[in-house]
Formats: structure tokens, C-alpha cells, sequence
């Protein structure tokens, strides 16, 4: 076992896992456990079956196209979760629809699979999943320890779906409309940093300035709150 | 016609998915990854653009929805 590549892999994929698990517990949190769950299981099944026909090749999977395109569709859709929880907010407060009540009927589909939730959790899992796969490939294969590397990303994932599994019951006592807005920074977030990496953006402090776009949408979600108040106010007062 | 009723649902599906109930949102984020794109090309900074179309964009639709 070659220890400095099982570490190194480690902490490599973990940055990736976070990511990932991030987006899997924030749309089973929201939306729908159940389609957040096959998403995952989905992008896993993509995943190895890639990783098996492509092997080492995978270092020549061209990334950048992938994350414009898994970028661009998250952050629209983050964007639109951003504005229905800032709306929703606005009219009827924070503390509304806690435990397993829907933010919105129109949101989730009572009778029927939620295929939005399962779209957004498969496009997380493949594409930060192939990030890992590749640096495995690379960090394995430049040292010539494989197995190391594996070993070294596999850990990564068991120990932060752990972790995402008991945040899981302390995120689902947050109320539903304020996790839909912080969901749809969170989102947005990874969709602005994964379509700006795709075009070729270099982000300041690389992976580090995706806490800044956290912070900047959380931030900015807030802000707007208080905008759409005073905005609802003054336009009730010229309707009078 | 089970396909035809498939692939309609399919095609709505998606463009529920990035329109939402605001198509002025998704066109400025496209608007703002040209412009990403341009700036990079030309080897200027192009970190702030993407956020700021983002944001400009979703505090406009905002503002429409609001006064409505």
C-alpha cells in the first residue's frame, strides 16, 4: 500500500465527495429523498460503467465541455429555486412547512416520480464522480499505485456520505422555504463555478472561491428579501 | 402516438427545467456566458461577469413579480 498516494487521493476526492454529497442532501432535503437517491445511484451506475469500457484512458475524457453544460443547467435551475424561495419568504415568512411537508405542491409532485430531483442529483454525482475517477487514474498512475488511489478515493466517499447522512436529520429540522433558498444558492453556486471552469474562468483561489459564491448568493437571496418587501409595499400603496 | 405523447413530455420537461417561470433569467445567464467567453478569449478576467448576470437578472425578475 503506498501510503503518500492513498493520502493524497484522499483529500483530492474528498473536495469533490463534498460537492457531491452536498447537492444529493440538499435536493433530498427539498425535493424528494427517494428521486435524490436514484439520481445518485444513477450517476454511480453511469459512472463505473464509464470507468470500466475507458479505464486509463480517462484522462483524456475532455472535461470542460461536460462542466459547461452540468454548470449551466444548475445554475439555472438554483437561480429559479433562489427567486420561488425568496418570494415565498417574502409573502408568508421563514418558519413555514417544517419536517415532511412540500415547500410547494407545484414544486414536487405528490403522485408521481420527481424526475427534476433525479436529474439534478444524477448530473452532480456523474460529473463530480468522473472528477474523482480521473484524478485516481492520474494520481494512481503516475506513481504506479492504483489500488493506493482507489483505496484512497473510496474512503472519501464512505467517510463523507457518512457525514452527509447525519447532517441529513439536522438539515430536515430547518424550515422548508429557508432551505429552498439556501438550496438555491447552493446551487447556483456550484453551477456558476462548473460553467465558468467550462469556458475556461479561472476562479480566484480555484475550488476555495466556491465558498465565496455560496456566501455571495446566500448573500445576495437575503438581501433581496428585504428589496421584495419594500417593492410589494410600494407597489400595494400605488394600487390604493 | 404513446412515443409522440413521451417525447412531448419529455421536451416540456426540460423546458420547465431551465425556463422555470422566468425565461429572462436563463437567457441572461446564457447572455453572461458569452460574455464570459469573450473576456477569456480576449485574456481579461472573467470571474465576475457569470455572478453578476446571475444576480442582476434574478433581482429584475424579482422586482416584475413583486409589483405584479
Amino acid at each position: 500500500m503506498n501510503v503518500p498516494v492513498l493520502v493524497t487521493t484522499f483529500f483530492a476526492a474528498a473536495i469533490e465527495v463534498i460537492e457531491m454529497v452536498a447537492i444529493v442532501v440538499a435536493v433530498g432535503s427539498t425535493r424528494s429523498w427517494r428521486a435524490a437517491l436514484a439520481g445518485a445511484g444513477g450517476g454511480l451506475v453511469v459512472l463505473v460503467a464509464l470507468v470500466a469500457a475507458l479505464g486509463t484512458a480517462l484522462r483524456t475524457v475532455p472535461l470542460a465541455p461536460i462542466r459547461l453544460v452540468v454548470g449551466a443547467l444548475l445554475l439555472v435551475f438554483g437561480l429559479q429555486w433562489l427567486r420561488k424561495g425568496v418570494l415565498r419568504i417574502a409573502a408568508g415568512g421563514w418558519a413555514i412547512g417544517q419536517g415532511e411537508e412540500h415547500v410547494d405542491e407545484g414544486d414536487v409532485p405528490p403522485d408521481r416520480f420527481d424526475w427534476t430531483g433525479f436529474v439534478l442529483s444524477f448530473k452532480g454525482v456523474s460529473l463530480e464522480g468522473l472528477e474523482v475517477a480521473i484524478i485516481v487514474v492520474a494520481v494512481g498512475g503516475a506513481a504506479g499505485a492504483l489500488g493506493s488511489a482507489v483505496v484512497g478515493a473510496a474512503a472519501a466517499v464512505v467517510v463523507l456520505a457518512a457525514v452527509g447522512a447525519l447532517t441529513y436529520r439536522w438539515i430536515a429540522r430547518i424550515p422548508r422555504r429557508a432551505l429552498q433558498l439556501f438550496v438555491g444558492a447552493l446551487l447556483s453556486a456550484f453551477g456558476t463555478f462548473w460553467a465558468g471552469q467550462g469556458i475556461g474562468v479561472g476562479w480566484p483561489g480555484d475550488e476555495v472561491s466556491l465558498l465565496g459564491l455560496v456566501a455571495l448568493y446566500a448573500g445576495a437571496g437575503v438581501g433581496l428579501l428585504s428589496l421584495v418587501r419594500g417593492w410589494r409595499r410600494s407597489a400595494s400603496l400605488e394600487s390604493r | 402516438m404513446i412515443v409522440l405523447r413521451w417525447l412531448r413530455a419529455f421536451a416540456e420537461f426540460w423546458i420547465d427545467f431551465v425556463v422555470g417561470d422566468d425565461w429572462t433569467v436563463a437567457a441572461a445567464v446564457l447572455v453572461g456566458l458569452l460574455g464570459s467567453w469573450g473576456l477569456v478569449e480576449a485574456g481579461l478576467p472573467a470571474w465576475w461577469l457569470l455572478p453578476v448576470a446571475a444576480l442582476g437578472s434574478t433581482a429584475v425578475s424579482l422586482r416584475r413579480a413583486a409589483r405584479r
